[in-house]
């Protein structure tokens, strides 16, 4: 690669600041395999809903007022006689959503395509730090409107930390700082939503970056492109980042922008599942609402925890349903990525577990009735199943794969 | 066995309910239906903001909206003295007043329309009957033993319920109201309390219809730009097959 | 990779009408988050028209009102005062309320709608202190004769008693006179003309 420099200000900036190069690097010289598919949109706009939640946190925050007299007031301010403070404040609750169903559908292409396997399994384990770090955010984001679900949700949710044995109770006690949920968790968990969390995402979502950047992408084939070079060094299944693959993201960027539109002007509580209804009643410590669920994205997790008839039990397995996509790439010991060209068993096997997660988030949402925890006790079953068949069934030689091919396939 | 059972009571209940008042009516609501809202306005000015508030609305703002000039809303809507149009809808009942008239105090009505839907409103407002058994000589449906006086009883009239025995149990099939006790017939009475409904579905979000309006621009606007992404794209995209 | 098939002009022309489109929506969107920083409802509400009763006013007597978090000052000038007005001409820098400090219903020798009552915002127009009244006695620094006004402190400035701005003093306009209506013969609106204006 000739290092050709320009004049001018980028000439100037580039003699003290790798400006180019790092254009170079990361966007205009990063090849990334031409055959990415639909699935490959989740990743850009995962970034975009960071982007979208940091600026309309950032403005929330100018009129939010964290404590316990006035958070409820002064949210319904913000949408009332702050101009234009609705719809910053529905881009906010939306976009809590859409991180999540764009992160849970980014994580599901890994599974696929089998993104997590050497060598890229520190990408992959950032990549859970985000989503321990977002489950984090959002749970802490949605104590600050201060009203009924905010407050039984989050004592629901301390009361889990509680149940560890020993330090449990003097664990949710220095949690919240206070004997039962208050002010002074309110602005503990302000801090933490405003500042202290979404600086690590977005610290982590660099290393995320900078780790797929170093080992190159992964494709639909499951192919190291990195393999077959032209005379110049670069993969001949690859195509520079820019300006290919920023113009096919714009599409995904507009449709997104499409469907978030709808939510935002049209149905800004998504009957309920985004902005749940008893939200819309100030936290009353005296009285519990007659159902409380947790919002749809934790609703998996939590279905998890209620099929365990423990309180401990629960908690440890929803803890370790989080944990064991951590270890992920040594449980599975295939010597093929993608489901393309994967055994039969195991195609199966990962859209059980689609449904079986589906199902849990379905579940969580619903009263514990006697059939839903049924259910909800197969749904664990089949999520933890997953990880358990997939490491006998590669680590034993069971996968029986079909051939993969030299180059992608478009 | 015992699911099976529950199952089949689940499948089996609606049968048996049969002919039986639905428990919750349906309202359609419409931020755009003015001549409604300003009906409903007028209508909780005099009846609920006795004890009710909606304080998180200002009278000005309930103007602009619904088109109504701040001449008309202080004359029709503001009844409390000294209140300025810029003011929230405050009533002059203090909480505890409230506690030792109701027993509770009457709830800020601003969101309640999120909070429970509008058809939990209408619904309330339309099934108080007389049950001498209470002290306000009403009860209702949806909230059993409410604490609240059956305030448009002139205009609705005395209703009381019609029972019908059905498989052995009494089955509520319907309301009947006495003659001559209410000012309105029934679909007047439905209109009123459509109109009221509608008017809290506004207080709870009254961007409401400014957003929807808004909304179509934005779609029309993000459509453009994809249809141009995709364009783009298809151009650009000559070089890689 | 091969640009063979590429139609150039058009690719161009894609790519212009995209960031068109692009730099259109962001301008758009820019707007509700500039917005967002404009008084709301709750800073108009409490900026909003002040009624004043002035039945109790008597001549000499200076009442003080909030208008917007502002002072605003109404003063019943005595028939001294306002013979001292056409007086001390000359001494003012902008006597004849040339700088648009004011209504223009209000641009005249007393800057007010009627002689007698003054209505005035009680800010300096240097650096924003609020003055002090000196109907009597005359203010520090104040070489000549005093006709009563107003002393900025922070800076020493003067203002004579229809905040009109001396000569040589740090201030370089007259005192602003809000809008204002008399709604009766007893009631100021401060805040807005008669015609509704803010």
């Amino acid at each position: 690669m000739s290092e050709t420099r320009s004049g001018g200000l980028v000439g100037w900036i580039d003699d003290r600041f790798p400006l180019t190069k790092m254009w170079r690097e990361h966007v205009s010289e990063y090849y990334a395999p031409k055959n990415f598919n639909f699935w490959y949109y989740f990743g850009s706009l995962a970034l975009l809903t960071l982007v979208i939640q940091v600026v309309s946190g950032i403005f929330l925050t100018m009129n939010y007022i964290p404590s316990g007299d006035r958070a409820f007031e002064s949210v319904e301010y913000i949408m009332r006689d702050v101009e234009w403070g609705w719809l910053i404040r529905y881009i906010h609750t939306t976009g809590a959503s859409a991180f999540f169903v764009v992160v849970y559908l980014h994580m599901f292409r890994a599974l696929m395509y089998g993104s997590y396997q050497k060598p890229r399994e520190l990408l992959w384990i950032f990549g859970c730090l985000i989503f321990v770090l977002l489950m984090a955010e959002a749970f802490m984001g949605y104590m600050l409107p201060w009203g009924q679900m905010s407050y039984w949700g989050g004592q629901v949710i301390i009361s889990l930390f509680g149940a560890i044995p020993v330090i449990g109770p003097d664990l949710a006690l220095w949690i919240r700082g206070d004997y039962v949920i208050s002010e002074a968790t309110l602005n503990r968990f302000f801090a933490l939503h405003v500042v202290a969390v979404p600086l690590v995402i977005i610290f982590l979502v660099v290393a995320h970056i900078l780790a797929l950047h170093e080992v190159g992408s992964n494709n639909p084939d499951g192919i190291d492109i990195k393999k077959n070079k032209d005379a110049n060094g670069i993969p001949k299944d690859g195509i520079p980042f820019h300006p290919y693959y920023t113009v096919k993201d714009l599409i995904g960027v507009g449709v997104y922008f499409i469907l978030f539109s709808v939510v935002v002007f049209y149905i800004p509580d998504f009957w309920g599942m985004f902005i749940e209804h008893p939200n819309f009643e100030e936290a009353n410590p005296q009285v519990t609402p007659d159902h409380i669920a947790p919002v749809w994205y934790f609703a998996a997790y939590y279905a998890i925890l209620r099929a365990i008839p423990d309180t401990f039990g629960g908690v440890l397995a929803m803890g370790l349903a989080v944990m064991i996509l951590f270890v992920l790439p040594w449980l599975d010991r295939g010597k093929v990525r993608s489901i393309r060209y994967r055994g039969l068993s195991f195609k199966i096997a990962l859209g059980i577990f689609a449904v079986g997660f589906m199902l849990l988030t379905y579940l969580g949402t619903q009263p514990a009735t006697g059939l839903n925890t049924m259910l909800s006790r197969l749904g664990t079953v089949i999520y933890f199943g997953y990880f358990i068949f997939l490491f006998v069934y590669t680590a034993f030689g069971l996968e029986r794969t079909k051939p993969v091919p030299e180059r992608v396939t478009s | 066995m015992k699911k099976l059972m529950l199952m089949l009571t689940l499948v089996l209940m609606p049968l048996t309910a049969w002919g039986a008042v639905e428990s919750r009516m349906s309202v359609d609501v419409d931020p755009n239906d003015k001549p409604s809202l300003q009906r409903g306005a007028k209508l909780f000015a005099n009846y609920c903001m006795a004890c009710h508030e909606a304080s998180l609305i200002r009278y000005n703002r309930i103007g602009q909206d619904l088109g109504i000039d701040d001449d008309l809303v202080e004359q029709y809507l503001i009844f409390k003295p000294e209140t300025q149009i810029q003011e929230q809808m405050t009533n002059a009942m203090s909480e505890s007043d409230a506690e030792n008239w109701f027993g509770v105090p009457a709830p800020d009505l601003s969101l309640t329309a999120r909070r429970h839907g509008p058809d939990y409103i209408y619904t309330f407002l339309n099934r108080f009957y007389v049950d001498e058994g209470t002290i306000t000589g009403f009860n209702n449906t949806v909230i059993g033993g409410t604490a609240m006086p059956h305030v448009l009883e002139t205009l609705q009239g005395r209703q009381h319920p019609v029972y019908e025995e059905r498989d052995g149990e009494d089955v509520l099939v319907g309301f009947e109201v006495e003659e001559g006790t209410g000012t309105m017939d029934e679909s007047e009475y439905r209109q009123a309390t459509r109109d009221l409904t509608n008017f809290l579905d506004y207080v709870a979000e009254p961007i409401k219809a400014e957003r929807q309006r808004l909304g179509v621009w934005v779609l029309l606007f993000f459509g453009v730009f994809t249809v141009l992404a995709y364009f783009l794209k298809k151009e650009y995209w000559k070089d890689v097959h | 990779m091969n640009q063979e098939g590429a139609d150039k002009s058009r690719r161009r022309f894609l790519t212009a009408a995209t960031s068109v489109v692009g730099g259109a929506g962001a301008a758009f969107l820019a707007v509700p988050f500039i917005s967002y920083w404009r008084p709301s409802a709750r800073a108009q509400a409490a900026g909003a028209p002040v009624e004043v009763d002035i039945t109790g006013l008597e001549p000499g007597e200076l009442i003080n009102v909030k208008w917007r978090g502002d002072p605003v000052w109404l003063f019943r000038r005595t028939d001294e005062n306002l013979e001292d007005l056409e007086g001390i001409r000359d001494r003012l820098r902008d006597p004849d309320s040339d700088e648009p400090q004011q209504p223009e219903y209000a641009r005249n020798t007393h800057r007010s709608i009627e002689p007698e009552l003054m209505v005035m915002v009680g800010i300096c127009t240097h650096l924003g202190c609020s003055p002090l009244f000196r109907p009597d006695q005359t203010p520090e620094g104040m070489d000549g004769e005093w006709p009563g006004g107003f002393f900025c402190p922070c800076h020493g400035s003067y203002f004579d008693l229809a905040g009109r701005v001396f000569r040589g003093v740090p201030a370089d306009k007259n005192m602003e006179v809000p809008p204002y209506y008399f709604m009766d013969d007893d009631t100021v609106l401060v805040g807005e003309d008669e015609e509704g204006d803010a």
